[in-house]
């Protein structure tokens, strides 16, 4: 039987390399994916803790987690849309001013 | 023995196609190798016998918000962007220095943990008895009914809001 360790430094080892994608990349698209990466590392830690305390409350919260992925990639993804519009570019470090 | 084999083989390809997620020039072959992590952890799941989630991960996530990512890179031109040769050094070094402290801190709090109090009220054997997807289903209903309302809420002002800001001229 694996250990409940396992999981948990699976989900800690994923969960850094969203943190190192969202802070390395500069293309907003990446940075999203990194933040998707970091929602399922946290889904993951979730589900073993679940698994292991015999609960299911883990399950159901994972559910609202990924509710929530899906509602911020909707809105992430159309924002990322309307500044390529503007600006014509999805680099973050050219996108450095709200209003101009 | 056979969990532990699957389990290995499950956490090396989530791992290395995440890292590669992260690696890759081309947003097009991140997005591809992102599925594939999600196609992983659906599998850690179904060990960590979940089977409703692992299922909920492949279609909402592998499913549909993957191909809502790869719908906004086909959309938006970003030829110019794959050559893009990078001129900040020092936050690469930054990032990577910081996500490994991180890495650290995470494993001391986990190497550090141990498991106290009651366990809870579904043991795997009668969940399995009773069928995972039906306890889920039970809960979702009954004790979580209100946070289940309110995500319905959540997703109409999602949509109403990606509607609003993907339209041309407001």
């Amino acid at each position: 039987m694996v250990p409940l360790s396992a999981y948990l430094i699976l989900s800690g080892i994923l969960f850094t390399v969203g943190v190192i994608g969202f802070l390395v990349r500069r293309n907003l698209i990446v940075v999203f994916m990194s933040i998707e990466l970091m929602l399922n590392a946290a889904n993951l830690a979730f589900v073993a803790f679940s698994r292991y305390l015999n609960s299911m409350d883990g399950q159901i919260f994972v559910f609202f987690v990924m509710t929530v992925a899906a509602a911020e990639a909707a809105v992430g993804l159309a924002i990322i849309l309307a500044v390529f519009r503007t600006k014509e570019t999805v680099n973050a470090d050219e996108i450095n001013l709200m209003k101009w | 023995m056979l969990e532990v084999i699957f389990f290995a083989i499950l956490a090396a390809g989530a791992v290395v196609t995440a890292l590669l997620v992260i690696l890759q020039r081309n947003p097009m072959a991140s997005a591809i190798f992102l599925i594939l992590t999600f196609f992983c952890l659906a599998g850690i799941y179904l060990l960590l016998s979940a089977p409703f989630l692992a299922v909920i991960q492949v279609l909402v996530y592998a499913g549909a918000i993957m191909v809502l990512f790869l719908f906004v890179i086909m959309l938006l031109n970003l030829e110019k962007e794959q050559k893009f040769i990078p001129r900040v050094r020092l936050q690469k070094v930054f990032g990577v220095f910081f996500g490994l402290v991180l890495l650290f801190q995470i494993g001391a709090v986990f190497h550090s943990l141990f498991l106290t109090g009651e366990k809870g009220l579904f043991p795997p054997d009668k969940v399995a008895a009773l069928g995972n997807t039906e306890v889920v289903a039970r809960l979702l209903f009954t004790d979580f009914l209100l946070p289940f309302e309110i995500t319905s809420v959540l997703l109409l002002v999602a949509i109403i809001g990606a509607v609003i800001l993907a339209k041309r001229e407001i």
